[in-house]
Formats: structure tokens, C-alpha cells, sequence
């Protein structure tokens, strides 16, 4: 049988590899830029014969989705920003009952309400945990369609195996753009195992979802065996894509689609002879160490971001001053094209 | 011969709740009312925040915390997940009527098929005695040192009343923990709400004015005949749908 391609927006494509990987509960909340994505899983997950809610909020989306968690079943919700901000309560409490899920954040302009333009400035909020507590969330961001579609299915695999949330960070742009995907063959019939999920205690002990543990020295010790989670984690974990690191100059760093815009640029000075490289972090948490891990001081990392520099910190950390970091950035519905990018390299290569 | 033996539902474990509480009746009640029609191995209980947040440590079956006025959300998704169990929510009125008033209203008129213990006892246990939602006027508490003043705080607000208007919802009963009478005439309602959703009627829910002496700062008998002279006025018993 031949392949199945497909062309598709990056939210049709996440619902799509969400129903893919077995996702059989849905609960979301209206926000644009990623209202394709609650349409597409109306129509198609209630096909697939799975539970779709609109819920009134998104704290009762969340919260839903905590709810069909803890009944065992592979649960997903999206939003926007704004959105996600309300979220948080419900992220941390998925996190403190060590319950898994997957959370897409198709992020846009903001303080407040913002914009809908596209932007990458909810990064601090996905990789420091985001609610109350000591918790991270493994985020995944994907740099194309086909990847969104790719990865989104990962995400299922991934908040099983560790039992925690998943967020898939992209943003507009990414959620609105058409491209081809080819659909995989992978067929889920029976979702993992869990027994910790509550279905009745029938022939067994009451299973208890909670986060709540009052008595002294309880909540540390629980605390610490998902510290102990979020190490094998980083050491398991990591994704990333370099490109052309070994006679790099200047490296930049970019992820989901403000990597593509600079990879475009990376390939138009590479075609001029310049040595210039890319690292596009693909787990933001972990974030990947190993392709920072470079001898030669005379490198520069240029970090291009949809924000005012916040995975540059992130960055900062990783070449822990063995060479120089530069930033190029804007926000609020501000895209930085490839001659923006061009520019500042050849200001970093004549400085 | 009848002989009065402890639900199997229900554990054998000292109380946390203070003297005079009517947490631990109500527990009881959703217990015995669980053995009475033989459901303890289909039931996913969802516990509230506030003081009986470790209702699981008193149920001898499956139960999810839920954060502070979700759980009906989060029991939402549970039926829907596993429509052959039976789930219920057992909630404070700071929970169901303030912070969570958005989800009870939306599952009611969603018409899930879910059971609510609604337990009103006008007033913030756990945080320490502040206005709840249901708190009467001219009631002192800790953060309406006066008393309930309408002109400032509002009315007590009546959620069963409310939700009795939609098209979604099966059942809603006020009861009243203020005599053995009450007591029992909360069960035949815990019972009702539980049936109905065994045959799939949809949303049932029973509120039950519960004592807190504590912070009415009443002794327990003086707080029982506070719920008959003063409460049950406000907040009148029976059927509302």
C-alpha cells in the first residue's frame, strides 16, 4: 500500500496525529489561531468514536481533561496564549497526580489579550512549569506540518511513559499554514496499561487520583520522585536538529517556525560561501545541551526568537560562557524575515 | 433481628472533622446509600476542596481529588470516559457555588448523568470561618466581622433554586442535617439521585444544610437548632425539581 499525503494546516495536522495516537477525549475552549484544531477534532474525533466536549472555560477544559486522565483514557486539550494562562491551575494539578495528557499551545501576541499574530513569547511560561509548584511539563515544538503531525503522536507516548503533561508549543503561523503530510500507518488498538486509573475498584483496592499530601514530610518525599522523573527525563529526552556545526562560525538557534525562516537564511549564506550553522531545539524541555558542547571559542551563537530573548536564556545556560551569545528578536505580531537575520550575521562576522 | 454495622463502603478510620460536623453523616450516608444498591465496585467519587478533600480516606472506593470548584468538570469527563460507572461529586458551597459556580452550572445544563452531594454549611470550613456564598445575612464570620450585610456582600445565594430551572437537570433536593428525622430523610434523597443515575436520567443533586459548630461558634445542639429557626427560613426544604 502506498502512502497517504494529504495537505493540511499544523492544527488540523495535531488533532489529526492526536486521533492518529489513540487521543479518544478532547475538551477545549474557542481561541483564535488554533480554532481549526477544536473544529477538526468535533468532526473527526467523535468519528473515531472518542469524547468531545466544548467546555465552558478553560479551566473547566483543563480540568476535563485531568477528569478523563484519571479515567485512563489519552486525553488532549489546545488553545491559544490567553488560554493557556487560565490553564495553568489544571497543568499543575495534572503534574501533582502525576497524570499524563497532552496540552497544544498555538501561541500569539501578547500581554493580555494581545493579538493573533504569531509569536514565541509564552516560552518561560511552557519550560518553568507554568502553574504553582515545583514541576516542569516535557515540551515538544515542532518546525513543520508534517513534525506537528509527527510529534503530537509522541507527545501521547511520551506523557504515558512518564506519566506527565505533554505541551506541544507552536504558534500561529505554524497552526495556520498548509502543507503536505504523509499520514503514518501506525494503527493504536490497545492504549498502555494503567493501573492507576480509576474504573471501579471492582477485584482490586480503591485507586485515589491526588495531589494533596498533608502530612509532614509527605509532599518533599513525593516532590522528589518527580525530580527524579524530570532527570531521567532530561537525560532521555532531548531533541534537537543541527545543521552544518562543524566548520560553523556563527550558529544560530531557532525553533518551530522562526527556525525555518533561518534556516532559509543559513542556505542563502551558506550558497555565498559563509560558514554558518543551526541548531533548531526540538524539546525545549529538556532543552538540549549536547549541540552546545563546542571547543572552539571563537564560535558566535546568534538566538532568533518571536520574543524579546527568552530561550535565549536557555541558551546562555547551555554554552555557559564558553563562547559569545547574541539575540535578534521581535514580538507582538513581529516576524523577522531572512534579510533581517542576514543582516545582523554580517554585522557579527565584520565585529 | 436489624443490627446497625459500619457500610463496607465506608472505613474504619478515626474522624479529622471537628465535634458536631456534618461531614461524617453525610460520608455515612453516600456509604450506605453505595452498599444499600450493591454499586461500591462501579463508584468514582470526586472529592472537593475544603474540608472534606480527603473524603478518601473515609470511602472504600475509587475517588479523584479535583482543584478548587472543578469537580464536576473533572466528574464530566469520568461518566463520559467510563459511562457504565457511577460518579459523583461531593462539594462544599464555597466549591459549587462560589469558585466552581461556572462548572456546576454548565454540567447541570449539559444534563450530565452525574450525582451531587451538595454539603451547605454557610460558611468556609477549612480556610477558617470566612462568608461563603450561603452564608445568612447578619451571619458573622471572619471576613464579614459584622455580619452579612446585603448592601455589601449580597444575598445568600440559592444554587439549588437556580439550577432547578434547567431543562437539564433530573433532580435537586434540599435536606437538612437537624434531626434524626432529617437524617433519614437525607438518605431516601442520597439514594434517589444515585437511582437516577443508574437509569440514566441525567443531573440529581442534594443539597444538605450541614452543621458546623465550629465556626458559627455554637455548641453541636445549639447549632442543630440554628439550621431549624434560622437556616431552614433562608433556605426552605423539599423538592425543587
Amino acid at each position: 500500500m502506498g502512502k497517504i499525503k494529504i495537505l493540511i494546516s499544523g492544527n488540523e495536522a495535531i488533532a489529526q496525529g492526536a486521533i492518529q495516537a489513540g487521543c479518544n477525549f478532547y475538551a477545549g475552549y474557542p481561541i483564535t489561531p488554533q480554532n481549526e484544531l477544536i473544529a477538526y477534532m468535533a468532526k473527526n474525533l467523535t468519528q473515531a468514536k472518542g469524547v468531545f466536549i466544548q467546555a465552558e472555560s478553560e479551566l473547566a477544559a483543563i480540568s476535563m481533561v485531568y477528569g478523563a486522565s484519571a479515567a485512563g483514557a489519552r486525553a488532549m486539550t489546545s488553545s491559544s496564549s490567553p488560554g493557556i494562562s487560565l490553564k495553568q491551575e489544571g497543568i499543575s494539578y495534572l503534574a501533582g497526580a502525576k497524570l499524563p495528557a497532552v496540552i497544544v499551545n498555538i501561541m500569539r501576541g501578547g500581554p493580555g489579550l494581545g493579538n493573533i499574530a504569531p509569536a514565541q513569547s509564552d516560552y518561560f511560561q511552557a519550560t518553568r512549569g507554568g502553574g504553582h509548584g515545583d514541576y516542569q511539563t516535557l515540551v515538544l515544538a515542532p518546525g513543520s506540518v508534517q513534525e506537528a503531525y509527527d510529534l503530537t503522536q509522541t507527545s501521547f507516548d511520551l506523557a504515558d511513559k512518564y506519566r506527565l503533561p505533554v505541551m506541544i508549543l507552536g504558534d500561529g503561523i505554524l497552526g495556520q499554514m498548509m502543507e503536505p503530510v504523509t499520514l503514518s500507518a501506525r494503527k493504536i488498538k490497545v492504549l498502555p496499561l494503567k493501573s492507576w486509573a480509576l474504573t471501579g475498584c471492582r477485584g482490586r483496592k480503591p485507586n485515589i487520583v491526588k495531589s494533596f499530601f498533608l502530612r509532614e514530610g509527605d509532599l518533599e518525599k513525593f516532590n522528589l520522585e518527580l525530580q527524579k522523573n524530570y532527570a531521567l527525563i532530561r537525560r532521555q529526552e532531548e531533541r534537537y536538529e543541527a545543521l552544518y556545526l562543524k566548520d560553523a562560525k556563527i550558529i544560530l538557534v531557532a525553533y518551530g517556525s522562526m527556525a525555518r525562516i533561518a534556516k532559509s537564511a543559513l542556505m542563502q549564506l551558506r550558497g555565498l560561501g559563509k560558514k554558518i550553522g543551526l541548531i533548531r531545539p526540538i524539546s525545549l524541555w529538556p532543552f538540549p545541551q549536547k549541540p552546545f558542547q563546542l571547543k572552539n571559542k571563537k564560535i558566535k551563537f546568534l538566538v532568533v526568537e518571536m520574543s524579546y530573548g527568552q530561550m535565549l536564556d536557555d541558551v546562555r545556560l547551555a554554552v555557559c560562557g564558553r563562547q559569545k551569545v547574541e539575540f535578534l528578536g521581535r514580538s507582538g505580531g513581529g516576524v523577522l524575515n531572512e534579510e533581517e537575520i542576514i543582516k545582523k550575521v554580517r554585522e557579527l562576522v565584520s565585529s | 433481628m436489624r443490627t446497625f454495622k459500619r457500610p463496607e463502603s465506608l472505613y474504619d478510620n478515626s474522624t479529622h472533622y471537628c465535634p458536631g460536623c456534618g461531614h461524617g453523616i453525610a460520608h455515612r450516608l453516600v456509604a450506605q446509600v453505595i452498599d444499600e444498591l450493591g454499586i461500591r465496585e462501579k463508584v468514582i467519587g470526586v472529592a472537593p476542596v475544603g474540608c472534606a478533600v480527603v473524603a478518601y480516606d473515609y470511602w472504600n472506593f475509587d475517588c479523584s481529588e479535583a482543584a478548587h470548584g472543578r469537580a464536576l468538570a473533572v466528574a464530566t469527563a469520568i461518566k463520559r470516559v467510563h459511562p457504565e460507572n457511577i460518579v459523583f461529586t461531593y462539594q462544599g458551597d464555597g466549591d459549587l457555588a462560589a469558585i466552581g459556580t461556572n462548572e456546576t452550572i454548565h454540567a447541570a445544563n449539559r444534563g450530565e448523568n452525574l450525582t451531587v452531594i451538595f454539603i451547605n454549611n454557610a460558611v468556609y470550613g477549612m480556610t477558617g470561618g470566612q462568608m461563603a456564598p450561603t452564608t445568612l445575612l447578619h451571619q458573622k464570620t471572619s471576613t464579614s466581622l459584622e455580619g452579612r450585610n446585603a448592601a455589601l456582600h449580597g444575598y445568600p445565594l440559592k444554587i439549588s433554586e437556580m439550577l432547578a430551572l434547567l431543562p437539564g437537570v433530573c433532580y435537586i433536593e434540599r435536606v437538612a442535617f437537624d434531626s434524626p428525622q432529617g437524617i433519614l430523610k437525607a438518605q431516601q434523597a442520597v439514594k434517589l439521585a444515585f437511582e437516577n443515575q443508574i437509569n440514566n436520567l441525567g443531573f440529581s443533586l442534594v443539597e444538605i444544610l450541614s452543621p458546623c459548630p465550629t465556626y458559627w461558634g455554637l455548641n453541636p445542639k445549639a447549632a442543630l437548632d440554628w439550621i431549624q429557626e434560622v437556616m431552614k427560613k433562608e433556605f426552605p426544604l423539599g423538592r425543587l425539581k
